[in-house]
């Protein structure tokens, strides 16, 4: 009987330094799982990106128009308007901490009301104002915007001066909301994904549930178990992740070249610089990380029900 | 070494067990078992032999009574405790309980894995074991495809791979020809010789005569009797100092 001596050659339980061998082989999650997490990674991504856009344009359009007056001149008769305006260029630039005092094309500003006056406007019909932009330093303030008005009305009581933010606080109050709405939506979806993978893990845990057992009997640790369904599910979410961050990429992509195609200066100012790129791609890693964490928690929950 | 009195395995006191809320399956078992030594346990089919094998192997909590294993009280045992444990005992199961997605060599690493080897150290062992058992040829073969007198063996070199401090087995020759019986036996002996101590539960008393050392406890309607003595004297053992 020396044969079976043999047969038990690992005596002590000392722990190598070696690579530890994987307990079970990775099943693969099974079913919708990465199908599910790529569509809600698809959708956050396109939320992050458009809220990433939307707070883009707001900033733009905001230093743009910061410390901006816009002087309209309306009046039927061109001669005088151009007259006015270059009249009004002069009172401006006079004026202390007002510069960058530019008279706006007049191609400009038909341009600009093309679109609701249509391309040949008939200057007899409807008078097009001329408009004269200027920057004032610092901020602009009520008392300031009353003395350009005072200056200005003394010569051409026809003109009008508007500061360029003012008429759109309703624009940034929009884009904010609209912020605010995709941020919502980002934690629904996250939500979403935690629910799913919660079913799923539980599913995958009741149909392996002998083979938990077994393993538990054979001295594996809780973490040792949580770790196997932990990392099928990191798999099938980077899976989800990977597809999902592709087709919303895509999407983002082909919506901002209409955008720019577009050419205005509102539009463009949504492009999303290298670091939003950054965090449209950190998305799927949340995701994954959110999926992944998830599973763990359902597994070790339900094997402390267990002896 | 095995010293009376001294670093007894297990030991059981006034067990009882009930499962939901019928009679007892287990009432007033009391033993005591000792390093190094084999024990037969028998008694008819229902007598209870897997149950109090369950309790052994931490399967299943008494209804009543006190269980200690290796020194430890299993009843105030935190859970985090039980792996360690777990990891000392090497079990049979009377339905082999092998994993179904898994190989046969797999099956049997699975132990050797979970208490952190490297694969390395694995893939000999293993390989040696499952010839041992004449499992040779079928390594990568899943549990559905072997009979099921193979498919006891790999449970069997499973239980016995990680040379565990208490081997407990249940009818682990029940589904083989008499002369596998002999060698699984013979396989018992020698893994007890180094120093495990053995539990095997069987209602073939043929198989009792096969280990002449052996003590026999007896399970009848869910009580222990002591055909031996086993339970009562710590077993005398050739070597053994008085
Ligand atoms: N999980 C369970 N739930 C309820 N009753 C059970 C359970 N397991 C066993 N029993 C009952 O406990 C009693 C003892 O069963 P046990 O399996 O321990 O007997 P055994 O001696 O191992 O029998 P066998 O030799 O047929 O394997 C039987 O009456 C059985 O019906
Ligand atoms: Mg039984």
């Amino acid at each position: 009987m020396k044969r079976p001596l043999k047969l038990f050659p690992i005596g002590g339980r000392s722990m190598s330094g070696a690579a530890q061998a994987e307990l079970l082989p990775q099943a693969r999650m099974a079913g919708p799982i990465p199908w599910v997490i790529a569509i809600m990674v698809m959708l956050m991504v396109i939320a992050v990106a458009g809220g990433l856009a939307l707070r883009n344009v707001a900033r733009t359009a905001a230093n743009e128009l910061s410390g901006g007056i816009t002087v309209q001149l309306v009046e039927a008769r061109p001669e005088v308007r151009n007259a006015q305006a270059r009249q009004a260029s002069q009172i401006l630039s006079a004026l202390p901490g007002v510069s960058q005092v530019v008279q706006v094309p007049q191609a400009e500003v038909d341009a600009l009301v093309e679109p609701w006056l249509g391309g040949d406007i008939d200057e007899a019909d409807v008078p097009v104002p001329a408009m004269v932009d200027a920057r004032l330093d610092g901020k602009i303030t009520p008392e300031r915007l009353m003395v350009i008005r005072n200056a200005l009305r003394n010569q051409i009581p026809s003109a009008r001066v508007d500061a360029q933010s003012s008429w759109l606080t309703p624009v940034f109050g929009a884009i904010a909301s609209l912020q605010w709405l995709a941020l919502a939506l980002v934690l629904l979806l996250g939500l979403a994904t935690v629910a799913a993978v919660l079913l799923a893990t539980r599913t995958a845990l009741g149909s392996n549930r002998e083979t938990i057992e077994i393993v538990h009997l054979l001295g594996g640790t809780d973490q040792q178990i949580a770790r196997i369904f932990q990392r099928s599910t990191a798999l099938a979410a980077a899976e989800g992740g990977v597809a999902g961050l592709a087709a919303a990429i895509t999407v983002v992509v082909l919506i901002g070249r209409r955008f720019a195609g577009l050419g205005s200066g509102m539009a463009t100012g949504g492009a999303l610089s290298w670091i939003d790129w950054l965090i449209v791609a950190a998305v799927p890693l949340l995701g994954i990380a959110l999926a992944t964490a998830t599973a763990r928690w359902t597994v070790l929950r339900a094997l402390e029900r267990m002896l | 070494m095995n010293t009376p009195g001294s670093g007894e395995i297990v030991q059981f006191d006034n067990v009882g067990l009930r499962y939901g809320t019928e009679r007892e399956v287990l009432s007033d078992v009391s033993f005591t078992l000792y390093p190094g030594s084999f024990y037969f346990l028998t008694g008819a089919s229902g007598a209870g032999k897997t149950s109090l094998l369950k309790l052994l192997y931490l399967s299943q909590r008494p209804s009543r009574g006190g269980i200690r294993i290796f020194g430890t009280d299993a009843i105030t045992m935190p859970r985090e405790k039980l792996p360690a444990l777990r990891r000392r005992l090497g079990v049979v199961f009377q339905e082999f309980r092998l994993v179904s997605h898994l190989s046969a060599f797999d099956n049997v690493a699975l132990p050797l894995r979970v208490a952190g080897f490297a694969e390395s150290e694995i893939a000999k062992p293993v390989a040696d074991m499952l010839e041992w058992v004449g499992l040779a040829d079928r390594m990568s073969a899943r549990p559905a495809t072997l009979s099921g007198g193979e498919q006891q063996r790999v449970a069997i070199a499973r239980a016995v791979i990680g040379r565990p401090q208490l081997l407990v087995a249940d009818e682990p020759t029940g589904n083989v020809d008499p002369d596998m019986a002999v060698k699984l036996l013979r396989l018992f002996e020698a893994l007890n010789r180094l120093g495990t101590t053995v539990v095997v539960a069987t209602h073939d008393v043929h198989l009792l005569k096969k280990v002449p050392d052996s003590l026999i406890m007896r399970l009848d309607k869910g009580r222990l009797s002591d055909p031996t003595g086993a339970l009562k004297y710590p077993p005398r053992r050739s070597g053994s100092p008085t």
